[in-house]
This record gives structure tokens, sequence and C-alpha cells, in this order.
């Protein structure tokens, strides 16, 4: 196994806030990794810094091998370091094969525009939006606009996906849908960073989980034993959740 | 199929124009000037505020300049083709150093940014006399020929203008770089996050939207053979200039060609008829289309149009009837 | 020239300036709109206070109030009738849609009042004060814009309406919920922006002459101002106001009347690019 991400004692602060304080983790090729915390822990603080989005206050982020802290959101883009988004980014106006398209020739680096959108096509097919690939963005429902945004994503053939909060406002059938997505992506060697509320969901998906609390980093490991960590279930879960998570998960 | 005719509807009508010289009067080739003129300068916005849909006010500024590097070019022994590439380039050179600084700036402040370079590019050519005549404005040599040469040739120079920035526009609307600043008009944010160079592309397309105006300044200021600040760095014209594109179509390739071919005839009209009121219907002409054209002519349904009218025409009752 | 008598200058000139700009700050920062009116709203309210003045010589300071009025009247209806239907659209439908109307406006000024300029002579003679020299014709000026200013503050703070617009400022929809009848505010915002527009052109016809050609000089001063002093907010507009009195006033005496504007311009450009929100910080909602 490769090394893919590694923070190497990242912080950031807002104005003298610390909304992340000194994370340090590493994460290995082809791995699904969840992202789990209270709300205000940082989470997606952390996405942004990852992807550029927000300036380091200190620290450094080493994308396969590379050193990249200061890169511009763009950039990290067309590394192939792709996100989706807790609220959805679409193009409004735009066709849902456009917007797909998009993400192909930018952050994919296609040559031409023809063949961004047989790309965009490929990836559509994927996700199951093949059918509406003509329609404007903003015509679609919310279940689909979160499958058009991962399929944006996937254009841009990503090495590393980071999926913030895919499936917020989706109900339990749509959530099965979008998890099978998430396997299929994975099997296509992609490793996926997924920030998610649904403990179950996270249980069931991941590989290995990291927990976040006041923007610190307060463990990780595989599924069992963070969720068993004293400290884990004191700042996030609680003693009853955990309890009963864990006989659950003993079902399964 | 479409596309065909569009093209074929543009090439017809710069034929029309260019044959104005063997056809026509001087008023009219002026008049053909000026919807030429017009045509390149608006073509040219579009890239910044119809593809990229940034709100720029800069028009005049780039025309302005082109008109006194143009001029002053001249004035210090440059012949005249080498002095209109020149202020071409010029234009070119400041716009690209100036949008790297204001395309920084978004929505209302961008638009007020970009006015204020209009009045401050004014102000400063009047109190630098030294080099610019300040307000007593300035000479430039005078083209050689006999007016109706000097008309046609002012013509065909600003529609070859016009047509090398349409064919920018059609082959930017096609590639890679269109399809960006159409990314960056819908969303800036989800643009910068698929991969796209936000800042280079918007400051291509704020050059793109500087350099036509500056070659159209240049070869104007030797029409005209004398340019003063007021008139060279006007907020009417940067105004003008949007309210063309906006009325014919923003973002489409004809739009622009279109809105500046009926603003400039409409103009040319109430000049020649309510000259006291020319401005007052201009402005009117504004908000009727701001209220009943907002996406522009191009995009009317003309045929759902047609069909509610006859539906109309249909129900109402005959006057006809009602007077007998 | 003594530093004292610039400084006088600048403070007084800077008065005027606020009075001009804090009707176009208030539009802006609450309808969040950019309006190219408001040049010609000045020149007209300084037009309507010099024929006023010809036909029946009452001093304009008393026809202030009403001639304010008028115009407010004009703003209202403006807003109420064309520019609310727009009002959330991007910036260059609603930039457009106030040139626009300017170009009417303006057309209808110079076909009735030509554009000769126009000034009210009262005679007040000047203050000497050692060397000092203040011409008492703009010291009453600087007293009226500094009255209205303070005035415009009262109403925003204490009055209902002025709370129903900085409620409207700050959450268009939750004040919707609440009851505000956001169409007829934003009127009356339009109205209170013509207002002390059409005031800050009755002062200014007491102490330069007015004339079409200027529309386009007092909006940009306000834009200038606007930035320097951030957006919508009556203290904003005040500092901003007098801060570019003061630099016109010192410029001018360093490198010349006539390079004065340019710094005002290029200082708005600077601050634009540093510090959008203005010296105040008062943040416009983008």
């Amino acid at each position: 196994m490769t090394e893919i991400l590694r923070l190497e004692n990242v912080s950031k602060s807002f104005g003298g806030n610390l909304a992340v304080n000194d994370v340090s983790f590493s994460l290995e090729e082809g791995e699904i990794i969840g992202l789990i915390g209270p709300n205000g822990a940082g989470k997606t603080t952390l996405v942004n810094l990852i992807t550029g989005v927000h300036p380091l206050t200190s620290g450094k982020v080493i994308f396969a091998g590379e050193d990249v802290s200061n890169q511009q959101a763009y950039q990290a883009a067309r590394r192939g370091l792709a996100r989706t988004f807790q609220i959805v980014q679409p193009f409004p106006n735009m066709t849902v094969l456009e917007n797909v398209a998009a993400g192909a020739l930018f952050g994919g680096g296609t040559g031409s525009v023809q063949e961004a959108m047989a790309l965009a096509h490929d990836e559509l097919k994927f996700v199951g939006l093949a059918a509406v690939a003509d329609t404007p963005a903003s015509s679609l429902a919310l279940p689909n606009r979160k499958r058009l945004e991962l399929a944006k994503s996937l254009a841009m053939r990503p090495k590393f996906l980071l999926l913030d909060e895919v499936n917020a406002g989706l109900n339990a059938s749509e959530i099965d849908g979008a998890l099978e997505l998430i396997r299929k992506i994975a099997a296509r060697g992609v490793t996926i960073l997924i920030i998610e509320h649904l403990m179950k969901v996270v249980l069931s998906i991941s590989q290995r989980i990291l927990v976040l609390h006041h923007g610190e980093l307060i463990a990780q490991g595989d599924p069992r034993t963070v969720i068993e960590d004293p400290q884990v279930v004191e700042a996030y879960l609680g003693s009853k959740f955990a309890a009963r998570v864990k006989a659950e998960s003993h079902h399964v | 199929m479409k596309q065909f005719l569009y093209f074929g509807a543009f090439a017809l009508w710069i034929v029309m124009i260019a044959a104005t010289p063997l056809l026509a009067d001087n008023y009219t080739i002026r008049v053909a000037i000026s919807i030429a003129m017009f045509s390149a300068m608006a073509v040219s916005w579009n890239f910044i505020g119809g593809f990229t849909g940034y709100p720029s006010f800069s028009t005049a500024a780039f025309f302005g300049l082109g008109c006194y590097a143009g001029a002053l070019a001249q004035r210090n022994g440059v012949p005249l083709v080498l002095a209109w590439v020149f202020a071409t380039l010029f234009v070119a050179v400041f716009a690209a150093m100036l949008g790297a600084i204001i395309l920084r700036l978004k929505g209302h402040y961008f638009a007020i940014g970009s006015i204020a370079i209009v009045d401050l590019a004014r102000l400063i050519t009047s109190s630098w006399g030294s080099l610019t005549g300040g307000g007593d404005g300035l000479n430039v040599p005078l083209l050689q020929g006999t007016p109706q040469e000097v008309s046609a040739l002012v013509l065909y120079v600003m529609l070859a203008i016009l047509i090398v920035a349409f064919l920018t526009s059609i082959y930017v609307d096609r590639s890679r770089l269109g399809f960006g600043l159409k990314c960056i008009s819908q969303n800036e944010d989800a643009a910068d996050m698929v991969g796209v160079n936000t800042t280079s592309f918007k400051i291509v397309a704020y050059t793109l939207s500087a350099v036509f105006c500056g070659a159209i300044g240049a070869v104007y200021a030797s029409w005209v053979g004398y340019i003063d600040p007021t008139d060279s760095f006007s907020i009417l014209l940067t105004l003008k200039v949007p309210v063309m594109v906006l009325l014919g179509g923003a973002g489409t390739l004809l739009g622009p060609v279109l809105g500046a071919g009926v603003f400039v005839l409409l103009e040319e009209v109430f000049w020649a008829n309510f000259l006291e009121w020319n401005r007052a219907i201009l402005g009117g002409i504004i908000v009727f289309q701001i209220f009943f054209l907002p996406n522009g002519l191009l995009k009317i349904q003309y045929r759902t149009l047609f069909r509610k009218l006859m539906n109309k025409l249909a129900e109402a009752p005959k006057p006809a009837e009602k007077s007998s | 020239m003594d530093i004292i008598q610039i400084l006088l200058n600048g403070i007084v000139l800077g008065s005027l300036y606020a009075c001009i700009a804090i009707g176009f700050s208030l539009v802006w920062g609450v309808l969040n709109i950019i309006n190219m009116l408001h040049g010609s709203f000045i020149i007209l309210g300084g037009y309507l206070a010099f024929f006023a003045w010809q036909y029946s010589h009452i001093n304009p300071i008393f026809l202030l109030p009403i001639i304010a009025t008028l115009l407010f009247g004009l703003g209202y209806l403006l807003q109420y009738f064309f520019i609310n239907k727009v009002v959330m659209s991007p910036v260059l439908t609603t930039l457009t849609l106030t040139f626009g109307l300017d170009m009417i406006l303006y057309n209808l000024m110079t076909v009735f009042f030509t554009a000769t300029p126009r000034r009210v002579t009262l005679d007040l003679g000047s203050l000497n004060l050692g060397d000092m020299y203040l011409p008492v014709d703009r010291l009453l000026g600087m007293g009226l814009a500094l009255l209205l200013t303070g005035l415009l503050f009262l109403v925003m703070r204490a009055s209902k309406i002025g709370r129903a617009i900085v409620a409207v400022r700050m959450d268009r929809q939750a004040a919707t919920l609440m009851g505000i009848r956001v169409n007829n505010v934003y009127a009356i915002t339009f109205g209170i922006g013509a207002f002390m527009a059409g005031a800050a052109g009755v002062i200014f016809s007491l102490v330069f002459p007015i004339t079409t050609n200027l529309t386009g000089t007092f909006l940009g001063k306000a834009f200038v101002i606007c930035v320097i002093g951030g957006l919508g907010s009556v203290p904003g507009a005040l500092i901003g106001g007098i801060a570019l009195g003061l630099i016109e006033s010192f410029a001018g005496y360093t490198i010349g009347p006539q390079n004065a504007t340019t710094v005002g311009f290029v200082l708005m450009l600077f601050l634009l690019i540093v510090r959008p929100t203005g010296l105040v910080g008062v943040k416009g909602y983008e």
C-alpha cells in the first residue's frame, strides 16, 4: 500500500479561533475513510484546507508525495483532489451533461470540449443520470443533484475524492443507492474520504475512521475500535448510543 | 442548420454595410461606419459582460486610450498602420494589467471600479497637458484622400476589426476558454472547484473585451482628426455598449451585432427627427428593453409571440363594427 | 496658504460632500442598487431652488423642505413603479435601468432649464477671523448639510420607518415575515435618497453655480465617498464626505486644483482593492 495523503500538524485559525488544531494523519491509496465529529468540529474546514479553498495557518499537506500546502482550489482539482459540497454547487443554467463536462475539461484535463462531453456521458451513465443529460441542472431534485455532484467530481478523474455529507437530506432508500455508488467509485481505485453524520452509514462503509472534536483529531483507527474509544464516546456518541451501535454491529 | 442560417445572416449584413460606399451617399456611409464601430465594441464587451457575466463598464477607457495612443504615436512620427497596431497592443497590455487588479472585485464593487477607471482616465488625460494637450484636445494627422475615399477606408478597417472580433467570439464560444467563462458566469466558486483557473480566464476575457475597443478607438481618432478627453472617455459610451449587447442578447454570438445595429439605426432616426429629445428617447428604449426584452431580441419566442398576438386580435371586438 | 484655512475649506466642502453621498449610500446599502440618477436628482434640486427663488425671491433655505419633498415623491414613484420590478436582478440590469431613467430626466432638465449655470446669490458677505476667510453662504451650506445629516441619522435610529429600513437591509425575508411591506420600504428608502439629493442640490445652488454638466461629477463624488466611508450608514457617509473634502482641499493646495479630483478616484480604486468594505467598515451585503 502506498500513501496518498498526509497531513502534518495542520492548523487553521479564523481571527484567533482555532478551527483546526494540529491535525496529523496519513491515508493509504484505495481506502474509504470516514471523518466524523460533532457539528462545528471543523470537518468542512479540514476539507477546505486539503482542497486549497482556505490557506493553512500552519502545517503541511502532502498529496501523492508532493507538498501542496500552498495550492489554489483549481490546482487541487487538476491534481486529482476532487470534492463535493455539503450544499451542492451546480452551474444552474447549463445542462446536466455540460456540468459534468466542465469537470472533465478542466479538472480532468481533457483535450477538447467534444472529448469532455463524451467522457461526461460515460460518467452520467455510471451514476445513473444518463436519462436527464440534456435538462438544465437547476431542474434536478436533491438526490439527483447529489449524483450530479458526484459525476462532476468523477469526471475530474480524481485520485482522491472528498465527500462532504453526500447523504444529508436523503431518505433511507436513496442513501442505500448512494452508498452503492460510493462502493462502485472505490472499486475504481479512488481513495475516498467521507464526512457523514449517520453513524450506521459510516460504520458500514469505512475501513477506517477519523474523529474530529473542537478542531482536534481525538481518535483514528478501524471502526470498531474507534466507537469503543472512551474519548469518542464522551465527545460525540454519548454512552447510550455507543452501546446501541455496538449491539447492532454485533448483529450484523 | 440553425447556425448556418445565423452566420449567413451575419455575412449578408456585413456585405450590406460594405456595399454602402458603392451605392449610397456620405451620410449613409457615416451611419455604416457607426454600425461597424459599435458592433465591434459590442462583440468585444460580450466577452466579459456576456460570456463571463462581469458587469464591466470600462469600454470607454479602452476606446479612449486607443484614441490617444494612436494619435500620439502618429504625432511622434509612427506611420499610420503601425500606430493603429501600437494602440491596439498598448490597450491590450493595459487591460491585462488592470484586469489582474480589478477582477478581484465582484458585483457592485466591480461595476463601480470599472466605471471609475473611465473617470480616472479622463481626469488624467485632461490634466496631463504636456503629453495629451489636456482639455484642449489633440489634432490627429488626417487620412489622405478625398472624403469618399477616406470614409470608405475607415469603413473597411472598422469592418475588418468587427470580423476579427466576431470570429474570435465564435472560436472562444466553442473552446475550452468559452466553456470556462460560462462556468464562471454561472457559479464562480464551483468553477474554481472543477479546476478552472478563474483568475487567468477572467483576465483573458477582460483583455479581449478591451483589445478591439482599443483598435476601434485608434481608427476613430484618425477618422475624425480631433480628439478630446470628454468625448474619448465618455460615460455615455461606456454604458451604451453594454445596453446594445443586452438589447441583442448577452452571451450569444449574434446578439451584440444585432443589438448594435438596431440601436445605432434607432439613434440615427431619433437624431434626425427629434434632436432635442434624442437622449430621453434612448433612455426610454433602455427602460423598455429592461422590462420587455430582458433576454434581448434574439431570445424572443417570436412564434409564441405571434400566436398570442393573433389570438388577441381574434378575440378583440372589431373596431369597424363599433364605429359604425 | 495657512494650514488652518485649508483644513476649514476641507471641512466645509466635506460637509457638502457628505450631503451629496448620503442618499446614494443609503440606496446602495439597503436596495443594493447603484443609482445612476443620483447626480440628476441633485441638479434638479438645485434648479428648482434657483427658479423658485428667482420667481418668488424667497430665500431657498425656506424652500428646501418643499423641494426636497418633491424629490422624495419623484424617487418614491420611480422606485415603486419601475425599479422595484427588477430590484433583485444583477447589478448590470439595475444599473442600466437607473441609467436609462437618468437619460430621460437629464434630457427633461436640459430642455426645460437649459444647461446654463445658475446660482442663487444671496450676498451674505464673508467672515474674517485673522487671515482666515470664510464666505457666509458656505458656512450656511455647511450648517444645513450637517443639520440634514443629523436629522437623517435620527430618522434611521429612532423612527419606525428607519427601523423598518434597517430590518429590510439586514434580512429581506425575515422582514417580510414580520409584516413589513418590503416594496413600500424600498420606495421610501429610494425616496429618502432622492430627498437628500434634492436638499444637497438646494444647498449647492447657494454656494456654486449649478448646471446639468455637473451630474456626472456629483455621481463620481458619491462613488468615491461611499467606497471611503462604507455603505448604507449615515456616519460612514459623513466620515467619507469629510475625508474626501479634506483630501481634495490638501491635494488642491499641494498639487493643484485640477488634480484634486484625480486623487480622490485613485484613493477610491486603491481602497476598493485593499478594503472594499470602506474605512468605517460597515459591510454592504454583496
